[in-house]
């Protein structure tokens, strides 16, 4: 018994591999079965209206690097990026915060920040638009403001102020920026705070004690201990919000496109899957080039376990 | 305005996503059950046929007891399955007919469905209510001599708008594709085939095989435009409308009456050059497992007082004359469900043109959106 027990799991091939199966059946019915089918209709055709013909044509690859399509992804790289960095520096002091408070108050702030996942993505879209909408929370909120304001003025004999404008905040780039920032948020939080959660604390007492600000400190010591945290929370924000399709559907207005959202017009509505299988494989390989391009700037052997 | 109870809606919204998932997932399961449910004792009709029927239908599209009293008549079990869109239609059926009986598809993809090989002929002299139909339903363009189709409702799109916010009735497109008066208020439908020939409905042409001299013009035009529209919404406009978020959108008729229920200052009306008339109808697909009960249902439906009974609960314009005759003034009076006849005359049915169109019409649009 005690020698089964020490032996490397190496030599218990059987058991292994009867542990390792499921989960490799598992991805390759479930995720690379599917993906090399999708692969293999980007180099297809739609034939009629039911066939899609693979016959190993790059038309649908030339097509999607149209400059229509490259402008599309650019476009939609520079909401990613931005959404990312707007994460990066509301996520992190959060993240710090988190990290400095007491014990027992952690779990509860941790808890906060997961929240959110325990509702649908689309419902918390949809409770945005409440909030954003002509007549939502914060118009109602801004026009009572406004209101008795021009009141006061009035009574003290200011004159009145013009009638309330309701701001424009949904159906435009900023209502999706913020959508997307909302949505990824936590995506951000919580890879930073595990990365500062294991920081030495006595490393920031030493440069205090050795005359470095608080600023200093900051960015000497702790983004770069941090790193790690930072980079993989870059990575998890970038890559959904690349791929977003709900938010901007939902929250943009006509000038919103992302590429997300002609991929899944292909597939609906213009009946043209070869087409959307070379736009989706694309915006793939943009993603491997992001992560390639991660891996390179992550400060190299592994400075913490 | 008179009054006319709540109109539901016919194209679920994403918002009921959830719901239309748990309602097709409970359908799948009760369709899986018919269609297994070989091993039980089988109850075959007076036809020979298993005494089932299985109805694929758009949600909220059928009267109260209609399968129920269609049961009472013949004894034959109607099981309804739901779907939300005619592209999801088409999906199912394209991999081959997992077991339906009735379909409800719109003309466009009564056409696609026959191209495609994916419906069959009726047999007419098993639907001796067919004449119960208006003349100009009894044959029509997309169905010369309704071989394949038999109409259930019928929809054109339109401009709802909010009448205290307008100057004079906006009975032109001109307001919605070619104007800055309503600045910042527009909200279009977001599906390319509709804008593209709505638009050339507007220039003067007709809805069918827009001239691709006439798609630079088109483009241009909404390129100029996007800068007056607010939004480009999915099938949602009447509740944008309603919450005041725009003031003038592009949507079906059925779906703005409904809201002109709970708001007195909207309104419904179909532009002086004319619009874009849909029809759902009644279609068997190939393979269907029971045919003639297909033929018996599609002939109750069609029935004057069975067809009453529907228009009553979806309050959408009904093709069917002898219906029409029993239903009370508050729908046949309704401008909003019935628009003028002159503006109707001006109006037609769109055809299904070829996948070509369709990619051409869907990057049309991206252009549009990235520009």
């Amino acid at each position: 018994m005690a020698e089964n027990v020490e032996e490397p799991w190496f030599r218990a091939r059987g058991m292994f591999a009867a542990l390792l199966s499921g989960p490799v059946l598992f991805l390759f019915a479930f995720l690379l079965a599917p993906l090399a089918i999708i692969w293999g209709y980007s180099f297809g055709h739609t034939q009629g209206l039911k066939e899609i013909v693979v016959d190993g044509t790059f038309a649908n690859y030339a097509h999607a690097l149209n400059p229509l399509y490259v402008s599309i992804l650019v476009k939609s790289f520079v909401f990613a990026v931005v959404t990312t960095g707007l994460c990066l520096v509301v996520g992190f002091p959060v993240a710090m915060a988190i990290t400095f408070a007491k014990p027992q108050s952690r779990a509860w702030l941790l808890l906060l920040i997961m929240l959110p996942f325990w509702t649908n993505l689309l419902i918390r879209t949809y409770a945005l638009m409440a909030v954003l909408r002509t007549q939502g929370y914060v118009n109602v909120f801004l026009g009572f403001l406004w209101n008795n304001l021009s009141q006061i003025m009035a009574t003290a004999h200011l004159g009145h102020l013009a009638p309330f404008q309701p701001l424009d905040l949904l159906y435009n780039n900023f209502a999706v920026i913020l959508g997307l920032v909302y949505v990824q948020l936590p995506f951000m939080v919580l890879p930073l705070y595990s990365a500062m959660d294991r920081l030495d604390r006595s490393l920031l007492e030493a440069s205090l004690d050795l005359g470095a600000g608080h600023l200093r400190t900051l960015f000497q010591i702790v983004v770069p201990l941090a790193m790690p945290g930072i980079a993989s929370g870059v990575l998890v924000t970038l890559i959904p919000s690349l791929g977003a399709f709900l938010t901007p559907d939902l929250l943009g207005g006509g000038d919103s496109q992302m590429i997300a959202n002609v991929i899944e017009r292909q597939f609906k509505a213009a009946n043209d899957w070869p087409f959307g299988a070379a736009l989706s494989f694309l915006l793939m390989y943009v993603t491997f080039a992001a992560i390639a391009l991660q891996s390179m700037f992550t400060p190299k052997g592994g400075r913490r376990g | 305005m008179p009054e006319v109870p709540p109109l539901p809606r016919r194209r679920p919204h994403r918002r009921s996503l959830l719901a239309a998932l748990g309602a097709s997932g409970a359908a799948a399961v009760g369709l899986s059950f018919g269609l297994d449910g070989c091993s039980e004792k089988v109850r075959l009709g007076a036809n020979g046929e298993e005494a089932k029927l299985n109805f694929y239908n758009w949600d909220t599209y059928i009267g109260k007891d209609t399968l129920k009293n269609f049961r009472a008549a013949t004894g034959v079990d109607v099981n309804m399955s739901l779907f939300a869109n005619n592209d999801e239609l088409f999906a199912k059926l394209r991999a081959g007919n997992p077991g339906f009986d009735v379909i409800v598809p719109t003309n466009e993809f009564v056409t696609r469905l026959r191209v495609a090989d994916l419906i069959q002929p009726l047999d007419h002299a098993k639907i001796p209510n067919f004449r119960n139909l208006l003349p100009e339903f009894q044959s029509v363009v997309f169905d010369p001599g309704r071989r394949y189709s038999i109409p259930y409702t019928w929809l054109v799109l339109g401009i709802g708008y909010r009448k205290s916010k307008m100057q004079g009735v906006p009975d032109s497109w001109k307001w919605l594709f070619d104007s800055d008066r309503y600045k910042g208020r527009i909200g279009l439908f977001d599906e390319a085939d509709d804008l593209v020939r709505l638009a050339a409905k507007y220039l003067g042409h007709s809805i069918r095989n827009v001239p691709e001299s006439l798609l630079p013009v088109i483009e241009a035009m909404y390129i100029r435009q996007k800068k007056n529209i607010r939004v480009f919404h999915e099938d949602n406009g009447q509740d944008l409308l309603l919450s005041g978020d725009i003031d003038i959108v592009l949507e079906y008729n059925g779906d703005i009456a409904q809201v002109m229920q709970e708001d007195d200052d909207l309104d419904f009306v179909v532009p002086k050059e004319g619009t874009l008339i849909n029809s759902d109808c009644l279609c068997i697909p190939r393979g269907a497992p029971r045919p003639d009960n297909a033929h018996r249902f599609i002939n109750y439906l069609l029935d004057a007082k069975v067809g009453a009974d529907i228009s009553n609960t979806i309050m959408y314009p009904t093709p069917n004359g002898a219906a029409l005759a029993l239903m009370p003034d508050s729908y046949r009076q309704n401008r909003a469900i019935f628009p003028p006849k002159d503006r109707m005359a001006v109006s037609e049915y769109g055809d299904f043109e070829g996948v070509e169109r369709t990619h051409q019409f869907d990057e049309l649009l991206t252009r549009v959106k990235a520009a």
